[in-house]
């Protein structure tokens, strides 16, 4: 773990870590809001939204970019709308036929107009660049003291570092009425909580996250760390406090283990070059949550409370 | 001015006054309509809850009991009315309200613990950040004894029985300390040991001057758990003592031929006015 470590893992490493926690922490509430799918939608939404507001504004500044995913995410709405009223079709697949047209659209956007200049590309959009993310101008453990060094420092890790604390922040400031409103909706509307704009900051916050870990890990893990860690971090405790502990650890143990993995197992198996480290940090998500849901203390409660309810 | 007490005013069915605020009841309603579609759910509603009393709010199911309530509450959009709460507009008095929802409403699979789900009854005292202190826990734990759920409170809710989550529901609404108090169906789908307990705790409030508001199904109990009744059909049947206007007239005009003239009889009920 010495200088070749910082130069070239260090950074992918950290910005794994930061994009996964800032897309687990909403995700807790809306897998418990059993809105889960807002996240996978949201980053379907979120390209074609870069994409025009790339070639609009040349530039892949954090601003443009989330300017257009908003605006994209307007269309979606108005889409979704349509699709509902004039279809006649149920809500749930006007989404699923709006999220797919978005993204198709995106994608076809991408291939036709000229992005060579930055990454942005189909693949990229798919997998990110977190490979490539590195630190050239780190000489070992020392240049996290050398200013010159840390300045250099790849731009997308400044960005998900103060994405990934505003979402830590907003999620310890707004922690009761997210708590109580996510619990008992009219119980939290009597109180005059405002639940709308409760409900409407969580899903901003967690484009805000998307948009933010899309530059640099691309779709893949931000639909997964969405689900994945906070559905596993449930089957490990029955108290809200402790779940959110817990996808934090899982997302950090994806993003290191997918990381290390990608880089180093294919190897181990005698294949010659790493595979894609996105990938493997959403793969790696998705076995904690299988070995969860065989083994976690408290995944038997499931689903049994709702009959009893009813 | 009309000086009647509000009770003198609501038992004499139709005499209310429209200005809302010269009322200082509990909890009044003029005038409320919600609809959830093309049809409206409650129709014009006139309602006037008072201190010191259990009320019932009886009628046939999509009657509008629970869309009553919650929009008195704000918790649904109305498209006419207005409430006042002690006098006061809603958004003034607030804190006096301690609201339990239908049990059903919510995910009892939700990963939290029954004392937890009582200190949300504290949220107004304690707002976004202030810490939860011993003090906190200690008025949360007694407001679990008075259901008699003390020894639950560390389980997780989805582990409890209907009835025990009935009893927490409530308990948290103690913990609001409040002066109204408004209940959606706290008796459905509980056992008789819960119905007793939950009975006891709001004749308590009741005794302390406290109003309570209960959406109620079973007609068999009304005379023996409640001092006034309020009868809705969409629109407001009548409203007033148990012993003057829960009458077999007026629960024929409340639920019409869904209720059979023999299961009527059984009832212990007011002689026809």
């Amino acid at each position: 773990m010495g200088a070749e470590f910082v130069q070239f893992s260090l950074t992918p490493i950290l910005i794994g870590i930061l994009a996964s926690i800032a897309c687990a922490l909403p995700g807790n509430f809306l897998v418990l809001r059993k809105q889960a799918l807002i996240g996978d939608a949201i980053s379907h939404v979120v390209l074609p939204g870069i994409v025009v507001a790339f070639l609009i504004t040349g530039s892949v500044a954090a601003l443009p970019m989330l300017l257009g995913a908003a605006g994209a995410a307007i269309v979606a709405v108005i889409l979704i709308e349509a699709i509902k009223r004039l279809g006649n079709i149920e809500p749930g697949a006007a989404m699923g036929v709006a999220f797919t047209s978005l993204f198709a659209g995106g994608v076809l956007l991408l291939e036709q107009s000229d992005t060579s200049s930055v990454h942005l590309d189909v693949e990229h959009a798919l997998m990110g660049n977190l490979e490539s993310l590195i630190w050239f101008k780190a000489q070992g453990w020392s240049s996290l003291w050398d200013l010159e060094a840390l300045a250099a420092l790849p731009h997308e890790l400044g960005r998900i570092a103060v994405v990934c604390a505003l979402v830590i922040v907003l999620t310890v400031i707004f922690w009761r009425p997210l708590k109580i409103s996510t619990f008992d909706e009219s119980f939290a509307q009597a109180l005059g909580l405002p639940v709308g704009a409760i409900g409407f900051g969580l899903v901003v916050t967690a484009a805000v996250a998307a948009v933010a870990a899309f530059d640099a890990v691309g779709s893949i893990i931000v639909i997964a760390m969405f689900i994945c860690p906070p559905a596993a971090a449930r089957l490990m405790t029955n108290r809200l406090e402790t779940q959110v502990t817990w996808s934090i650890v899982f997302a950090t143990l994806s993003a290191i283990l997918g990381y290390v993995f990608a880089g180093y197992g294919p190897l181990w198996f005698g294949a010659q070059n790493a595979v894609s480290a996105a990938g493997m940090i959403a793969t790696v998500s998705g076995i904690i949550l299988a070995l969860a849901c065989l083994f976690g203390p408290y995944r038997s409660r499931i689903g049994v409370g709702r009959e009893e309810a009813a | 001015m009309d000086m009647r007490t509000p009770l003198a005013l609501a038992a004499n069915n139709g005499h209310i006054p429209r200005d809302i605020a010269k009322i200082d009841a509990p909890l009044a309603v003029r005038g409320m309509t919600v609809s959830y579609g093309e049809k409206p759910a409650i129709f014009s509603v006139d309602a006037t809850f008072e201190a010191g009393k259990m009320t019932a709010i009886i009628g046939p199911n999509g009657a509008g009991k629970s869309t009553l309530l919650k929009a008195a509450l704000g918790v649904i959009p109305s498209l006419s009315g207005e409430v006042s709460v002690f006098g006061n507009p809603l958004g003034v008095a607030r804190d006096r309200i301690a609201y339990v929802p239908q049990r059903a409403s919510v995910d009892w699979d939700f990963p939290t613990t029954v004392i937890d789900v009582v200190m949300m009854g504290l949220y107004r005292k304690t707002g976004l950040l202030s810490r939860l202190t011993g003090a906190h826990r200690a008025h949360a734990m007694a407001c679990l004894d008075r259901v008699g759920m003390a020894d639950f409170a560390d389980r997780q809710i989805g582990q409890l029985s209907g009835g025990q989550q009935q009893r927490v529901f409530l308990s948290r609404a103690l913990a609001q300390e409040a002066d109204l108090y408004l209940l959606d169906e706290p008796f459905a789908g509980v056992d008789a040991a819960t119905e007793r307990a939950i009975i006891d705790v709001l004749a308590g409030l009741k005794a302390d001057g406290k109003a309570v508001v209960c959406v109620h199904h079973d007609l068999a109990t009304v005379s023996r758990y409640f001092d006034n009744v309020f009868l809705i059909n969409v629109r407001r049947i009548a409203e007033g003592p148990v012993t003057a206007v829960f009458t077999p007239e007026n629960l024929h005009a409340t639920y019409g031929g869904r209720l059979a003239t023999s299961h009527i009889d059984q009832l212990d009920l007011v002689a026809g006015a």
